[in-house]
């Protein structure tokens, strides 16, 4: 069985353990003191989850071990279907980002776990993602300041590793962690759907990944056509519930991609780029 | 239809049905065999074109990709050609790559330890987890030898045993650490380029040279210090004024008498028993190497230097009213000796070095004829490599390697529940060879097909399609 391995990017550490991968980065200052503190907390993090997995796929069960306290504390605020595991990546991120800051004086630095980023910014410092669709098109720019009280970035939809119960291509939301924004980005792409759409497949979540903690509930394997109007009815639906999630005070705001057509729910202000056609 | 199989490869212990993947998406369940998904790894081949032309400061410029078989997937069931068949114009000669990962029963891994100490007799037993997976060979020049995994550990042996091995060699082969129990010996952790652990301790430096060696590299620098210099060393001790060296510099005789058994003057075998104390003894005092002096002629005050051969340790001593070394307080001159023999030494590491055989399945994912191409390779037409890494081919029959892992993409290898290791393995070639051996010619791809899907990483400088691998390409 494969162990934690750990490599340098360049600049960056690049942490895998089986499911997990992380790139990292760090200011120059910190960041032999921060990436020592990296590696040694991401060394038993995911022994930590798979002891407590059965917990960690039932929605509202108790839990113990610090990443998953992060993650039940994430899905906590919602009141639909939704287990901790929906935010296992971005509590992963926090977890190896709390263990940097609290071994150097680190003044800039994210933990990237495949697009569930959890960010730290001080003073004067700006972190920037671009999003792209699933083939690759640019569909605009992210730009995040410090002093705004982001300290996470998440995605979820059709593309990456996870199923999705709704047909947004991405939803990428801005939270203040990336496991609070982890668990958003899910519920709020499963919002983006046309219901009873003939376009639509879905399967049984367990048919398609046996071990799936979404089980019996139906999962989305394929979008067949949608005219603009279902394309603007699905996005609504995912805006609305992203806008009732903004005014609870969980997240700063979503940027929802259906069809390249772009939506932003939230405050616009972060979003600073995209290309005229999407508009 | 084949059945659900548990994946191993990571705690998660993902249950994966047919045709589906494991949460990582790195494995899947094909047709009942775990197989690894990872990404095709491209390694970028030859240094800065210093000397083609001007140089205008683009590094990229003049860098050609090697497709390494890393992420390739296998042939199996083997009559399919080769999953990578590309190809690329190298200075001006149509050259063609089969890139597949073998599925290799015959194989294991050859490692190097640079020690003195005695880790284990040669023979002795090699254990991980309490389950045998091969021995200590023939030692080399300060270094120990391991020979482990092979067929009959692999699958000749209890399932337990076949595991065991499996999962050893895996991690050797991807430079992870691995903890290795020797039958009446030490307790090692092996990791490739790294130094070994041996009972707990790291190694930090490779012998200079054996005793006498020493005497003979520095007796010029510690006869004006000192009237008598010791190296200690399991397998020969050095005596500065018996030894040669030490007479053609007029050094006198001090009747300073080591134990053991004197092979030629100044050069002594079996001082103390092998062990894990100063140069691969089980001393760690080394007084107790040495019999009484001489008393016709060694002399009070007699300025003695006893050190091990890698300079790690050493101890200054002169002789009392009854000619009993007592340590003393060393001249600054003899400090700096012997930080001198200690700076001469190389650090101390481990290598692994792959070795497996390319049965006759393997090859016929590059030809329908595979025995041409053991010819080709043979012949000098054909190039094998290993991740990108160029392998030595064993003389005799057969297409048998050996390549170092150090320096291949992180994660080169593989496994199947066999037990096996899933290695990368490339055939490069001439394009008009490759069709003269009989390869699958219509299965050919331009190697930028094969770029948008890669992975690509940094060479280590080894260029397998150089043309000086080649017969037609030596000049």
């Amino acid at each position: 069985m494969s162990g934690p391995v750990a490599a340098r990017l360049g600049d960056r550490l690049h942490l895998q353990h089986g499911p997990i991968d992380l790139i990292i980065g760090c200011d120059p200052g910190a960041r032999a003191a921060a990436f020592a503190a990296a590696m040694a907390r991401f060394a038993s993090v995911l022994g930590e989850l798979v002891a407590e997995r059965p917990a960690l796929r039932v929605q509202g069960a108790a839990v113990q071990g610090p990443v998953a306290r992060r993650m039940a504390a994430a899905v906590a605020p919602h009141r639909v279907f939704v287990t901790p595991m929906a935010a296992v990546a971005g509590a992963v991120a926090d977890e190896v980002l709390a263990a940097m800051r609290a071994a150097a004086p680190v003044t800039r630095a994210y933990v990237n776990n495949g697009g569930d980023i959890a960010l730290h910014l001080g003073p004067g410092h700006s972190f920037r993602a671009r999003i792209a669709g699933l083939d690759g098109a640019d569909l605009g720019l992210v730009d995040v300041q410090a002093g705004q009280g982001i300290g996470g970035m998440a995605t979820s939809g059709l593309g990456g590793r996870s199923l999705t119960m709704g047909i947004a291509q991405s939803v990428t939301v801005l939270a203040p962690c990336a496991a609070t924004a982890d668990a958003a980005a899910t519920l709020i792409a499963n919002a983006v759907d046309v219901p009873g759409h003939p376009g639509i497949v879905r399967q049984r979540a367990c048919d398609v990944v046996p071990d799936s903690d979404l089980g019996q509930h139906l999962v989305t394997r394929f979008v067949g056509g949608l005219t603009g109007a279902e394309v603007a009815l699905a996005l609504s639906g995912g805006a609305a519930e992203a806008r009732r999630m903004q005014a609870a005070g969980v997240i700063h705001a979503a940027i929802l991609c259906l069809r390249d057509r772009v939506e932003v729910a939230g405050h616009p202000a972060y979003f600073l780029e995209r290309s005229a056609a999407h508009a | 239809m084949a059945e659900k199989i548990r994946c191993d490869a990571c705690p998660v212990l993902c249950y994966i049905a047919d045709g589906k993947i494991g949460a990582c998406d790195r494995y899947a369940n094909h047709g009942g065999n775990l197989v690894r998904l990872d990404p095709l790894t491209v390694v970028s081949t030859s240094a800065v074109p210093f000397l083609d032309g001007e140089w205008d400061g683009d590094i990229v410029q003049g860098y050609r990709r090697f497709v390494t078989a890393v992420g390739a997937g296998t042939t199996y069931p083997d009559y399919k050609p080769a999953p990578f068949i590309v190809s690329q114009e190298i200075d001006g000669v149509d050259m063609v790559t089969v890139v597949t990962e073998g599925i290799f029963s015959y194989c294991g891994v050859k490692v190097k330890i640079d020690t003195d100490r005695h880790i284990g007799a040669e023979g002795a037993v090699v254990r991980v987890d309490g389950e045998a997976i091969g021995h200590v060979t023939t030692g080399e020049y300060g270094s120990k030898m391991l020979s482990l995994g092979g067929v009959d550990h692999l699958t000749g042996g209890s399932k337990a045993e076949g595991r065991v091995t499996c999962d050893a060699l895996l991690r050797l082969c991807n430079r992870e650490p691995v903890e290795l129990q020797i039958d009446e010996g030490a307790r090692v952790v092996v990791q490739a380029g790294q130094p070994p652990v041996i009972n707990g301790a790291p190694e930090r430096l490779m012998r200079v040279g054996c005793g006498s060696a020493a005497i003979g590299m520095f007796a010029r620098q510690w006869a004006p210090l000192v009237d008598e210099v010791v190296v200690v060393d399991d397998h020969i001790t050095g005596v500065l004024s018996e030894h040669q060296a030490g007479r053609m510099l007029g050094v006198p005789a001090t009747g300073i008498k080591v134990k053991g058994r004197r092979s030629t003057p100044g050069r002594y075998f079996q001082v103390a028993e092998p062990g894990t104390g100063w140069g691969g003894t089980n001393v760690d005092d080394p007084l107790t190497i040495l019999k009484p002096s001489d008393p016709k002629v060694a002399w009070p005050g007699l300025r003695l230097l006893m050190i091990s051969t890698t300079g790690e340790q050493w101890g200054y001593f002169e002789l009392d009213a009854e000619l009993v070394p007592r340590p003393a307080d060393a001249p600054a001159a003899v400090l700096a000796s012997a930080e001198r023999l200690a700076e001469n030494c190389e650090p101390s590491l481990c290598s692994v070095l792959f070795m497996g055989g390319a049965g006759g399945s393997l090859r016929a994912g590059v030809t329908d004829n595979p025995v041409r191409l053991t010819r080709s390779v043979k012949d000098a037409l054909t190039h094998v490599s290993c991740g990108g890494v160029s392998a030595y081919v064993w003389p005799g029959g057969g297409i048998t390697v050996m390549a170092d892992v150090l320096h291949m993409p992180s994660n080169a290898f593989g496994y199947v529940p066999t037990p096996a290791l899933v290695a990368p393995i490339e055939f490069t070639m001439r394009r008009s060879d490759y069709a003269a051996l009989g390869g699958h010619m219509d299965q050919i791809r331009p190697v930028a097909d094969v770029l948008a899907q890669a992975r690509q990483v940094a060479g280590d400088g080894s260029d397998p399609a150089a043309a000086r691998n080649f017969r037609w390409g030596l000049r």
